[in-house]
């Protein structure tokens, strides 16, 4: 069986300005803002579907394959 | 995804923004948009106005991004870096105390009430149609003034990087983000970060 490329948002934090950009637009609530700092991704939850790395105005949130 | 009363908050901006052009008096609410992130970031650690209440940023993601008055470029690197990020602060900072001091030889009477917005800290706009005087002494209305323009003037900019970059790109270098995010750091410098799930 063909085994499906996992796709997930992964951020840059150094970078990131903590504005919640991405966490208003995540459809799974998969990412938020860590105590004010950085956006933090719950790996668990994110399905990789890019609409925060789009969002977000800094452009620190990749999306990188995950190697099983 | 459910809308909340937060997310109707860019009117009140808009209405501050559009008072203004009426009776300058009403500059002095800005003060909210200034003192409520700093009480959230120092109570309670968090950039929750950044993240629910910002009535501005809502104003740039609603023209940017509903109403498609951006290009969605990404922002260049020089100006999310820290260097270009904190010197905006200090920068926004001086010239924030220049206008207190100003405000402060009205005050004192060494100084004549200026009737003008400062567009970009150089352009100095005649306002005096949305000045109808004051119950208190002129200082109050050069405060408001001098405040107007610094709100203004920060819409202006943030209109300008909209259009050019992505539609929340103001977020990037705007002072009072990065002054919350600051006090966050400062207030959450031992909280541990690997404890909870990383990005």
């Amino acid at each position: 069986m063909e085994t499906r490329i996992k796709r997930r948002a992964v951020v840059d934090g150094s970078a990131c300005v903590a504005c919640g950009c991405c966490a208003k637009v995540c459809p799974l609530s998969a990412i938020q803002i860590w105590r004010g700092v950085r956006a933090v991704v719950n790996a668990d939850k994110c399905v990789g579907c890019g609409k925060c790395a789009k969002e977000c105005p800094a452009s620190v949130i990749e999306i990188q394959e995950v190697r099983p | 995804m459910k809308k909340r009363w937060y997310d109707y908050l860019w009117i009140v901006e808009l209405t501050y923004l559009v008072l203004g052009f009426f009776n300058i008096l009403f500059a002095w609410m800005g003060l909210l948009f200034f003192f409520i992130p700093l009480i959230i970031a120092a109570a309670r650690g968090t950039k929750g106005y950044c993240n629910r209440y910002c009535g501005r940023g809502q104003i740039f993601g609603l023209l940017g991004g509903r109403f498609g008055l951006s290009r969605k470029k990404d922002i260049p690197r020089w100006m999310k870096s820290k260097w270009f990020r904190y010197g905006f602060l200090i920068f926004f900072f001086i010239m924030f105390f220049q206008m207190l001091w100003n405000t402060y030889l009205v005050f004192a009477g060494a100084q004549d009430l200026r009737q003008v917005v400062t567009l970009l800290w150089t352009f100095k706009l005649p306002w005096n149609w949305a000045y109808h005087g004051t119950l208190f002494h002129p200082g109050v209305a050069q405060f408001a003034f001098g405040f107007y323009s610094v709100m203004l003037t920060s819409t202006v900019l943030g209109l300008i990087t909209m259009v050019l970059f992505k539609p929340r790109s103001w977020c990037v270098y705007c002072p009072m983000g990065t002054m919350t995010q600051l006090i966050c750091r400062a207030k959450n410098r031992k909280g541990d970060l690997a404890t909870e799930q990383k990005g």
